[in-house]
């Protein structure tokens, strides 16, 4: 009752026998580390993410609401202090006050994008929702989560061969986990239903296998890596869930233990005014 | 404090005395406090406690919000974000706050169901009625304009959909959504007035907290029953009440603690679940989200709003007998609207004399129907406005209407009202007998 149905639930809509020109696409449930109220985030999957983020995002996507000091953070990817003075440094920023660029420190903010096209990715992993439905009760995400980093690793893993129906020429990269690209008339039926799921997507497919090579060995498929970018993308959408969860912890904990005693003291309180005096 | 017989407050030191003799605040704070309260009240009347904490709470966390908050379109959304990432403790403010916004709807239609159940809103409690629904009417404003405030895409483009209501006020409209947003378009005035007027309305809304608080404790609480405190005495009136404190006081924190325990589990583990993802965009007028949806606790209105389309006939006829004038956009702001007028005029639809909904075998089930409606209006304000969910919003809207215009004028005319407790004392003791040793007895009225 609760949420927006985009999705999912239109693709449910059939049921009204309506022309709907929105596709249904394909998530994931992957796992990750940090779901649920005692997840935590996996310190070695974000620095693999930064990595993938370093060497193959960062090429056109931005992060512009992140600092270079927030590697630090407990919590997060948790790099060595000259780690991330060595890490800031790679790249530069503008100064005001020099009125010329100069090498970063880690005072400073990640680039914004360098593709005018290509969205910031310091929220992305928040700013979707890859569960929907059923039949816009919102109970997929309650129970599965909103689905953001579901939703961006399954938009990684997604590109696949265009479909027959699609002219060869059609602009754009055929992935089953994008709704709202372009899609060619040529696969929607009479009755305006999509034939295939997805929709085509501008940005080429930027994970194809071995992008990166892991200093800790870890594979480097095309679902771990994007695995462990979405990892560090919801780090940089949300990098106080640590400390917020911790805080949600504290705060039950606390409210339940205050709940048993003021249950007690509110049924002794009240005895004598139910039942009478206590016989002795 | 008039209406019930009760102790008055007598100073105990000369210092008391000294003061309230010149101010008679201590004696306020006393009668409020011990305040009879009819003993037999349910678990239903916590909400106006919860709601009272909410208040602070949304004051407090807000007020600490603005310290960091910049006002501007080029930077509101990205001092949101500085507020999440870098103000100590930022991000609990922040996601306490926006929680706390469906915490306070979710007590307020509590509260407001449970005072159409009950019946409270009769005589003599219309004017603690009215300013409830005022405050209720304050308390959307409210939630609507700090939506705003982050400057998200949801944010931007539901502003724009919810003053374009006003636009579709026939001649004036135009003006007037101009005159909101003090531009043409969702801009920077617009922000600024929402900002300045967010911060004000929970004011008004903590001075008509008192004033709603003032109503009812002189008219005195309604209770499960509907039968009133006997005031003949102060002795009979005993037996019908308790004093607020310590008896309602430790009964209303109790519930607290458990209303907040599920709070800080949403908070901590789920902050972003009530909330929209388009909103972690920022606002770009160049591009519309999918799908515009209000905030889960504006549904049900937006599902009246959105029901009556041009091809309704109640629609055509106004249509056609305004010659025009109330086309279907301005059909359904009405209808929104009037959807709210009709609760604050319940007190003179209803037409029973009964209060209790305990006692009124047919306006039972009308009720169990309307709380049911009023879900499915909230599901079908979430679904796009396509295919069978209008009709569905439709159907809904119109029981809405139906049960205040109709059903409510009618039932006390044909209902056959079941035998009720002669007093307050009776209906406690048929639970808490102290003659059976404290075992509950099971002449329990069905509810």
């Amino acid at each position: 009752m609760l949420k927006t149905a985009i999705l999912a639930a239109i693709a449910a809509m059939g049921l009204a026998g309506t022309a709907i020109a929105e596709a249904e696409t394909h998530i994931t449930d992957y796992d990750f580390s940090y779901e649920g109220p005692f997840g935590a985030f996996d310190q070695m999957q974000l620095q693999r993410g930064l990595q993938v983020y370093t060497e193959v995002c960062a090429a056109c996507h931005g992060l512009k609401y992140v600092s270079y000091r927030n590697l630090a953070d407990e919590g997060g990817p948790g790099l060595p202090e000259d780690q991330v003075r060595a890490y800031a440094a790679q790249f530069e920023t503008f100064d005001e006050e020099l009125d010329d660029f100069r090498p970063a420190t880690p005072a400073d903010k990640f680039p914004e994008s360098a593709l005018p096209e290509a969205p910031d990715l310091s929220l992305m992993a928040k700013s979707r929702a890859g569960f929907h439905g059923p039949y816009g009760s919102g109970l997929n995400q309650l129970f599965k989560g909103m689905g953001g980093p579901e939703y961006v690793a399954s938009l990684l893993t997604g590109y696949e061969e265009a479909p027959a129906c699609a002219p060869e020429d059609f602009a754009g990269y055929y992935n089953v986990a994008f709704a709202s690209g372009g899609f060619p008339e040529s696969c929607i039926d009479d009755e305006g239903h999509h034939e295939v799921p997805g929709s085509w997507i501008a940005m080429p497919p930027p994970l194809l296998g071995d992008d990166v090579t892991y200093e800790d060995g870890h594979e480097a498929s095309v679902v771990e890596e994007a695995k462990d970018v979405t990892a560090f993308m919801m780090w940089t959408a949300e990098p106080k869930m640590m400390a917020r969860k911790q805080a949600g912890f504290t705060g039950v904990l606390f409210l339940g233990l205050l709940a048993v005693l003021l249950y007690f003291t509110n049924k002794r309180i009240w005895h004598r005014a139910k039942y009478g005096p206590r016989d002795k | 404090m008039s209406g019930i017989p009760h102790d008055h407050y007598e100073p105990k030191t000369g210092g008391e005395r000294w003061l309230n003799n010149r101010l008679p605040v201590l004696g306020l704070l006393y009668d409020t406090l011990m305040i009879p309260t009819p003993k037999n009240l349910n678990w239903m009347w916590i909400w106006g406690i919860v709601l009272t904490f909410t208040l602070a709470l949304q004051i407090v966390t807000g007020i600490v919000l603005v310290m960091h908050y910049t006002p501007h379109v080029d930077m509101a959304f990205s001092s949101v974000e500085k507020i999440m990432r870098d103000v100590n403790g930022g991000f609990m403010l922040r996601y306490l706050h926006a929680n706390g916004a469906s915490l306070f709807f979710v007590a307020v239609y509590a509260h407001i169901f449970r005072s159409l159940y009950y019946g409270n809103y009769k005589s003599p409690r219309e004017v603690t009625w009215i300013i409830g629904i005022l405050m209720y009417l304050l308390m959307m404003g409210t939630a609507f304009m700090g939506y705003v405030l982050p400057w998200g895409q949801m944010s931007f483009h539901g502003t724009a959909v919810i003053t374009g209501l006003f636009g579709a006020i026939p001649f004036v409209g135009e003006a007037i959504q101009t005159w909101l947003l003090g531009a043409s378009a969702v801009g920077q005035p617009a922000l600024n007035r929402f900002f300045s007027l967010h911060y004000l309305m929970p004011f008004i809304l903590a001075g008509l907290t008192v004033v709603h608080i003032w109503a009812f404790h002189s008219t005195g609480n309604n209770n499960p029953t509907g039968v009133e405190v006997r005031r003949t005495s102060k002795e009979e009136a005993k037996r019908d009440t308790l004093p607020f404190w310590p008896y309602f006081v430790m009964k209303d924190l109790f519930a607290l603690a458990i209303v907040l325990m599920i709070f800080f589990a949403i908070v901590g583990f789920m902050p972003n679940y009530l909330g929209h993802p388009d909103n972690y965009i920022e606002a770009n007028p160049l591009a519309t989200p999918a799908h515009i949806v209000p905030e889960w606790y504006f549904l049900p209105f937006y599902a009246i709003l959105r029901a009556f389309t041009a091809d309704v006939w109640v629609v055509m006829f106004a249509e056609w007998i305004t010659f025009g004038i109330v086309d279907a956009k301005f059909f359904g702001v009405l209808a929104m609207f009037g959807a709210i007028a009709v609760i604050a005029l319940a007190p003179w639809l209803d037409t029973s004399s009964v209060r209790s909904g305990r006692y009124r075998p047919m306006f039972k089930w009308w009720f169990a129907l309307l709380v049911v409606d009023f879900f499915v209006l909230m599901w079908g304000g979430a679904m796009p406005a396509e295919g069978i969910y209008p009709y569905i919003s439709l159907i809904g809207a119109a029981y809405w209407f139906g049960y205040f215009l109709v059903i409510l004028p009618l039932l006390g005319v044909i209902e056959k009202p079941l035998p009720m407790p002669a007093t307050i004392e009776d209906d406690f003791n048929a639970h808490y007998d102290p003659k059976t040793g404290g075992t509950h007895t099971v002449v329990k009225p069905a509810e």
